[in-house]
């Protein structure tokens, strides 16, 4: 009986809070028929948009994944005083506020000394240009290539690349023919995360761009602006594109999810429906 | 390293040290500015609320994914990560559209502080649910069969047996959920009205700031915000270390 | 009869793990369940403490029919292999459970779970969490904890699985001196046969979810019903187109009437006794492996080495 209440409760929870809410967009996107969509989607904004928003997260994901991978192998491969420092201090972004995150960047790269002072005497724009949306975008999924690759390094041991130095592979070679190899879906894990991040990014971006249309104005940021400027057509399709970006993000996230995890949490369903009928 | 430097540490000293700059007094100042401390106070209170929700829905949530099964499970199993995937921004459209003046359910929360609880809700919902899941599906299911063989019946042994061993997953779930939650600005943004001393969360307070060229108190209330989540997050791994004493 | 069990079928989906099985165990006494790994031994256990239900048949405990009881109402105490120890509980809380769950007296707990801890030795660790014990006296501690309640029936489920050797041999004589002293139905499960062989009065061999045969050590292991029961419960050779016990074979240098012809292959000292191995060089089963168990005397005696031949006679004849 219980039961039963448990999962109505849940579902409809989950019902009014979740699924009715993003079918709704979805719905009143498409509500006028394909036209409208399709109007909204290839005007010069919505294009510019888009394009703002792939190429700040592109920067973003690869340089997040550089410094993923090097700090994944300096944390989980070496031992030195600060380590533990080093590694709460990746998983500082998370709990910071957007909207802080810009602001932070502002007081060191703006218009204020001393740093800021000196990039704008070399005519180094930062804020209110790409630069800065770029930055901003890479402190907000700092933690996620790392976090995805580190508990896999962890598990494959330093055992073969220690066999691949024995038999005289470089520090390089070792890394790309040994490391690499174990790591790759973990590392794409990582960076499906980090993409979907860097694609979504909406407050740090906002404070620190400036939003301009046609300039640095991201997609998210396009579905706020247009929104306020009550054009709900265009806000609610790029939205719905944004959506469908995510929900792809999350299978392919699912489907690349570290096979330990996976495989882990697969055998712990198996043997507590086994341990029934053992013998 | 330098990296690291370069993109977090810096910015993130920078704002303390601006917000702090002219002295405690003018912190203090900055901070309890009316309209400022009115948002502080509802973000806290409203997280605090959305946190205890979470505990018990989630919870539940998580229940219902690892010991019940129905068809369709394993796609609300995923669902659940939607939160994390979308961006706020659209969260916060999506739930305007929903529960906002065009809603088809005739239920307008736009400019209550109801809207400001249940889009924070939206946000955190996997947090609990992700934390406590694994733990769940690892509890070894012996105990509550020994407890049952002990006489005890299923809500004593839910009670008695799986709650205190669910605790510690829960409370991290609830910590990280709070922290998220004070942090919040693109899904409040727009069902909330932002109305000042009424639905104005903390962050939208900020922007505001900056906006107004105001930067010192904007960095001000980012300090106290900043301090706020130290503090949660130094406590969530109190409950880590406390939690993992009995394993 | 303290347990009635009668015509239980049980299939998990589409396997059958008990196939229309009867037993009856006497009160008081302490019967093992022994049969290889997957043969049903646990799920019939579990059965009759309610932790599984079976698709047909009755269990009777004490008299009573306890077919549809929930586990909680059957008073039975159920000791796991994995010890299902309440991580988060002291010793102390663990063994005080049962009786805390019944909703009695302070001052009745502390003096029953006192006595408990004394007789399972653990008196000195009542305030550590399992986490800080070892296998063996967690598994003590599950011991006292299902006894707490006073249940009518025992139960254990390969209780010294998850232990090694050493303390699997202690804990052994341990639960025969238990039984002893508290004179409590037990029933356990165990794939070991010597250790069912040196606790129970009574022996149960399940196997592919029947029950191949009922009786003591003695009668099982001098008269089994089968060559499956027989191969089970200790070494067997075969010789004349039947098993034997290796330490049931003769041997000499010259024929006998009866006996069978080979070549010895090996001769193996083990300390005490020797074991020979042969193969049949008769018309009948020629190249079939043999072995034969003698002392140390025998085999001196005989002064066998490979290449001889031999002659093996089966005892009884």
């Amino acid at each position: 009986m219980t039961k039963y209440v448990l999962r109505i409760v849940a579902l409809l929870y989950l019902l009014f809070l979740l699924v009715l809410p993003v079918g709704l967009i979805g719905w009143r996107t498409f509500q006028h028929g394909l036209a409208p969509v399709w109007t909204a989607l290839s005007s010069p904004e919505a294009v510019h948009a888009f394009a703002v928003t792939l190429s700040v997260a592109v920067w973003a994901v690869l340089a997040n994944t550089v410094f993923g991978v090097g700090t994944a192998l300096l944390l989980v491969r070496h031992r030195f005083p600060g380590k533990r420092i080093l590694g709460a201090l990746i998983d500082v972004p998370v709990a910071v506020s957007p909207v802080v995150v810009g602001l932070a960047l502002i007081l060191v790269y703006g218009r204020f000394e001393p740093v800021g002072g000196w990039l704008r005497r070399h005519g180094l724009q930062i804020i209110f240009s790409l630069p800065g949306m770029v930055l901003a975008t890479v402190f907000v999924s700092l933690p996620l290539v790392v976090r995805a690759i580190a508990p896999v390094l962890q598990e494959l041991g330093a055992d073969q690349e220690q066999a691949a130095h024995t038999l005289g592979a470089g520090r390089w070679q070792t890394f790309r023919r040994i490391t690499l190899p174990g790591i790759r879906w973990a590392l794409a894990y990582g960076v499906v995360l980090c993409l979907a991040r860097a694609l979504g990014e909406f407050g740090a971006v906002a404070v620190v761009s400036g939003g301009l249309v046609g300039q640095t104005q991201t997609l998210t940021l396009f579905v706020k602006e247009r929104f306020d400027n009550f054009d709900s057509t265009a806000a609610f399709t790029a939205a719905t594109a944004l959506a469908l970006i995510a929900v792809l993000s999350l299978l392919l996230a699912k489907l690349l999810r570290p096979s330990t995890e996976r495989s882990r949490s697969r055998v712990v369903a198996e043997a507590s429906t086994v341990k029934g009928d053992n013998h | 390293m330098l990296y690291l430097s370069l993109i977090v540490l810096i910015p993130l000293a920078a704002v303390v040290w601006r917000g702090t700059r002219r002295g405690p007094d003018a912190f203090w100042h900055a901070v309890t500015t009316p309209d400022t401390w009115a948002s502080l106070k509802l973000t806290v209170l409203a997280s605090l609320l959305v946190a205890l929700i979470n505990v018990v829905m989630g919870t539940v949530i998580a229940w219902v994914l690892v010991r019940d099964s129905f068809p369709g499970k394993s796609i609300v199993d995923t669902l659940i990560d939607l939160p994390f995937a979308l961006p706020t921004i659209v969260a916060g459209l999506v739930l305007l559209a929903l529960y906002g003046a065009t809603s088809p359910l005739h239920l307008n929360l736009a400019y209550t502080r109801a809207s400001v609880v249940v889009a924070l809700l939206f946000v955190t919902l996997p947090f609990v649910v992700r934390t406590v899941q694994p733990v769940l599906l690892e509890l070894d299911r012996d105990m509550e069969q020994a407890a049952y063989s002990l006489g005890a019946s299923p809500g004593v042994t839910f009670r008695r047996i799986i709650l205190p061993n669910l605790l510690p997953a829960m409370l991290s779930g609830a910590g990280l959920a709070f922290t998220r939650s004070i942090a919040e600005y693109g899904s409040t943004v727009l069902l909330t009205g932002n109305l000042p001393f009424k639905t104005e969360v903390a962050a939208v307070n900020i922007f505001g700031r900056i906006e107004s060229d105001d930067v010192t108190s904007a960095a001000a209330a980012s300090t106290a915000l900043l301090v706020v989540a130290f503090v949660v997050l130094v406590l969530l791994d109190l409950v880590q270390r406390w939690g993992v004493r009995h394993d | 009869m303290a347990i009635e069990v009668q015509g239980i079928n049980k299939s998990f989906g589409a396997t059958p793990v008990l196939r229309d099985v009867s037993v009856d165990i006497a009160s008081g006494s302490l019967t093992a369940l022994l049969g290889p790994s997957g043969g049903g031994k646990s799920t019939l256990l579990r059965v009759i403490a309610g932790l599984e239900t079976p698709d047909t048949g009755t269990v009777r405990i004490d008299g009573t029919d306890a077919t549809r009881l929930a586990p909680q109402r059957r008073n039975v105490g159920f000791v796991f292999q994995h010890y299902a120890a309440f991580k988060h509980l002291t010793v102390y809380r663990n063994i005080a459970f049962g009786l805390e769950v019944r909703g009695r007296p302070k001052a009745e707990i502390r003096q029953r779970v006192g006595e408990l801890l004394d007789l399972v030795h653990l008196g000195q660790l009542a305030d550590r969490y399992p986490a800080q014990l070892s296998g063996g006296q967690r598994q003590r501690m599950a011991l006292a904890r299902a006894l707490a309640v006073q249940p009518r029936v025992l139960l254990l489920d390969e209780p010294f699985g998850a232990l090694d050797a050493q303390v699997r041999k202690e804990l052994r004589t341990w639960l025969r001196r238990l039984h002893d002293e508290v004179h409590v139905t037990t029933v356990f499960v165990t794939h070991d046969q010597e250790e069912a062989m040196d606790v129970a009065d009574s022996i149960v061999v399940l196997a592919g979810g029947v029950v191949e045969q009922v009786g003591s050590p003695g009668e099982i292991y001098d008269k089994p019903a089968n060559e499956f029961v027989m191969s089970f419960l200790g070494p067997v050779t075969r010789l004349g187109g039947r098993l034997v016990r290796p330490h049931d074979v003769l041997l000499s240098r010259t024929p006998e009437p009866f006996a069978v012809e080979a070549t010895v292959t090996r001769v193996v000292r083990l300390g005490f006794e020797v074991r020979v191995e042969a193969a049949t060089s008769g018309d009948d089963s020629a190249g079939t492996d043999v072995w034969a168990q003698v002392s140390r005397g025998t085999a001196d005696g005989l002064g066998l080495a490979p290449g001889d031949t031999v002659y093996l006679t089966p005892q009884p004849a």
